[in-house]
């Protein structure tokens, strides 16, 4: 199935599979393999985190207007700050408060759209700056391929292994499977909750930044276009909304399909209209189609 | 009279608040009268209509994430249709293309078996780009009976025509539903969808036409958006999360079978007129998100909070009088005896108080 989405490309226009063409895959689809990430760590738990787009954002305009004024590591720490006091707002209400995590969620990004607003009022005059070792892990390239990889690579293998073979990654599972067997058998969801949400942040955060490097523009809506396909790479790689199963790994998957889908969308030269339905309705077949094969939901 | 005050506790907290804010309002800026309540009536227009909608599916125990595209679509359709043919048909157009979007919408969850989430959120997707599609920039003309209609005030200055249109319209559509057969249905498969199927509901069927019922309530708030504007646009507004947060506000709980219509209608103002009650204090329209947003949450976080105290003490109540009034009153078929056994063996009936009158009934073995 998956392969099947990339033949027509072949077929229909002879040497277009070029290393170039890969690579340049594969860089847009770093950041939104990371968002992804998010919302496959959140789901586990049977949540969603509606707000990384707007984290990631946050955290973009952030390090941009900071870097002249404060230097470059202090604004990176501040913008992922940022991004680790909206996830920890939301592990609050999430794991100490029970607000429903989209409805948590979602609150948060429109206040820290509303902050992002005011802020961006204040700092207007002081210009703006992409750090330059942004730029290089944004537009860079090592051999063909986008130097973002040196980012991912470690951070792939950090949440996978983070899943697979930790307490932390097992007590997610344990929660989205039966959070009431799970608080039973003495887990205390609460700190769960509030780590993951942290993560959860902090994650976006660092996706925003990539990000930056790679659009090399500030904007009050940077990253959030991303966000509606990062919940949609996560299900198309199999992790169910409902809680206790999923993968990041699949999400990857995900994410590269996204873009293929885009890529090939755009090449077809498709009316903007056109474009934006046909993602809407492949997602849907994808998903349909996954939720036949495997019989579940 | 205590149990309807008990049952309905919510709504006349909200209604309150409501009155408080209006005084509020009418403190801060002594001249704010009927005009101030006509524009914040008119502004609430597109609100109400979206909150209906995204209140019926939460009720049955869904989420629709594409009602803001869905209204675009009908907006812009009105906006196209308004310039070709008579002001009338094209409204009933609009109404059906509202209603078969819903419908898709409903049908593609029930088929397919996907989340109802990830359905909405593809057909958001979808639905954005036939907006698009059909209207490639804001343009279009309404006709100037309906920018008219929504304006000023019915007969009377206080009484502002957009909220009699919010009124008039939600009743004709939700309260024949409520009393009806399928109205039972939506309410008894988002309180407990297995027990709801044991007992003869058409689970499929009752989802897929809340969905029809939420797209027609969106066909009526995109009539109203091109009503407000005089043209269409076929970009979303923010409609999603306002609609959501109205909705947890208005007491419907997320995860169904819980709530009406008036409460949810009732938040939708509380929050117009906060952001009213901001903009009279000269507050940065950018803080005004702020201190919206963070309303809304502290709003959810309470409600949510007082939930789980309220389940604390009874752990689970029918979700309306009249459903529990139907499940003791209807004879002994087997429809019901399912739907009986199936409620009253769950042990959250047993733990309160109403087990005894659930047993005593012939012909259920609890």
């Amino acid at each position: 199935m998956r392969p099947g989405i990339v033949m027509p490309i072949r077929a229909g226009r002879d040497g277009l599979i070029s290393t170039f063409w890969v690579g340049n895959l594969i860089k847009f689809a770093i950041p939104l393999a990371m968002l992804a990430a998010c919302q496959v760590l959140t789901m586990l738990t049977a949540g969603i985190d509606m707000s990384v787009g707007v984290v990631a954002t946050v955290s973009a305009f952030v390090c941009a207007t900071l870097s002249t004024a404060w230097g470059v590591p202090a604004a990176v720490m501040v913008a992922l700050a940022c991004g680790l006091v909206v996830g920890l707002v939301n592990g609050f209400g999430v794991g100490i408060v029970r607000v429903h995590p989209l409805i948590m969620t979602l609150g948060t990004g429109l206040i820290a759209t509303g902050c992002l607003q005011v802020y961006q009022r204040l700092f207007i005059n002081a210009g703006s700056q992409i750090p330059e070792f942004l730029v290089w892990l944004g537009t860079g390239r090592t051999a063909g391929m986008p130097n973002g990889l040196f980012l991912f690579i470690p951070f792939a293998a950090f949440i996978l292994w983070l899943m697979r073979f930790t307490g932390f990654g097992r007590l997610l599972f344990a929660l989205g499977s039966n959070e009431r067997a799970a608080k039973l058998s003495g887990v205390r969801a609460w700190q769960v909750y509030l780590a993951l949400y942290a993560l959860s942040g902090l994650i976006a955060a660092v996706a925003g930044l990539l990000y930056l490097g790679m659009i090399r523009q500030t904007s009050l809506s940077l990253a959030v276009p991303l966000l509606l396909p990062s919940v949609a790479a996560a299900v198309i790689g199999g992790t169910s909304i409902f809680g206790g199963r999923g993968s990041f790994a699949g999400a990857i998957v995900g994410a590269l399909i996204l873009r293929v889908l885009d890529t090939m969308l755009t090449l077809l030269q498709m009316p903007e209209g056109a474009r934006t339905a046909l993602f809407g309705l492949i997602i849907l077949a994808v998903t349909a189609l996954y939720v036949r094969i495997t019989g579940t939901r | 009279m205590s149990g309807v005050l008990r049952n309905n506790a919510w709504v006349l907290g909200l209604a309150l608040l409501l009155a408080a804010l209006l005084a509020v309002t009418k403190i801060i800026q002594p001249s704010f009268g009927a005009p101030g309540l006509e524009s914040v009536a008119r502004a609430a227009l597109p609100f109400a209509f979206a909150t209906a909608g995204m209140a019926v599916v939460v009720i049955v125990g869904g989420i629709d994430l594409s009602v803001a595209s869905m209204m675009a679509v009908c907006a812009v359709t009105t906006a196209v249709l308004m310039e070709r043919m008579a002001g009338v048909p094209a409204v009933l157009v609009v109404l059906v293309v509202g209603l078969s979007m819903g419908l898709v919408n409903g049908a593609l969850i029930v088929l397919t078996r996907v989340p109802d989430i990830v359905v909405t959120l593809a057909m958001l997707f979808v639905w954005e780009g036939t907006a698009l599609l059909i209207l490639e920039t804001p343009g279009g003309r309404t006709a100037d009976w309906l920018r008219q209609s929504i304006r000023g005030g019915f007969l009377i200055d206080i009484l502002p025509k957009a909220l009699l249109i919010i009124a008039v319209c939600i009743a004709i559509v939700w309260v024949p539903i409520r009393r009806s057969k399928l109205g039972l249905s939506i309410y008894a498969t988002g309180s407990d969808e297995l027990a709801a199927f044991r007992s003869g509901v058409a689970v499929g069927r009752t989802r897929i036409l809340a969905y029809g019922v939420c797209g027609l309530f969106c066909a009526m708030g995109g009539l109203s958006l091109a009503a407000l504007t005089g043209i269409g646009e076929p970009v979303p507004g923010p409609y999603l999360l306002a609609s959501v947060a109205a909705v947890v506000l208005g007491g419907v709980v997320l995860g169904g079978g819980k709530g009406g219509l008036l409460g949810p209608i009732i938040a939708v103002f509380i929050l117009r007129i906060i952001r009213t009650i901001l903009t009279l204090l000269a507050v940065d329209p950018n803080v005004t998100t702020i201190i919206e947003g963070t309303i809304m949450v502290a709003v959810v976080m309470l409600g949510t909070a007082a939930t789980l105290r309220g389940a604390r003490t009874c752990a689970w109540r029918p979700p309306t009088r009249r459903l529990s009034a139907w499940a003791a009153s209807c004879g002994t078929t087997r429809w019901c005896r399912f739907w009986r056994s199936s409620f009253c063996s769950s042990p959250r009936w047993r733990s309160c108080g109403r087990a005894s009158s659930c047993r005593s009934a012939p012909g259920v073995t609890g």
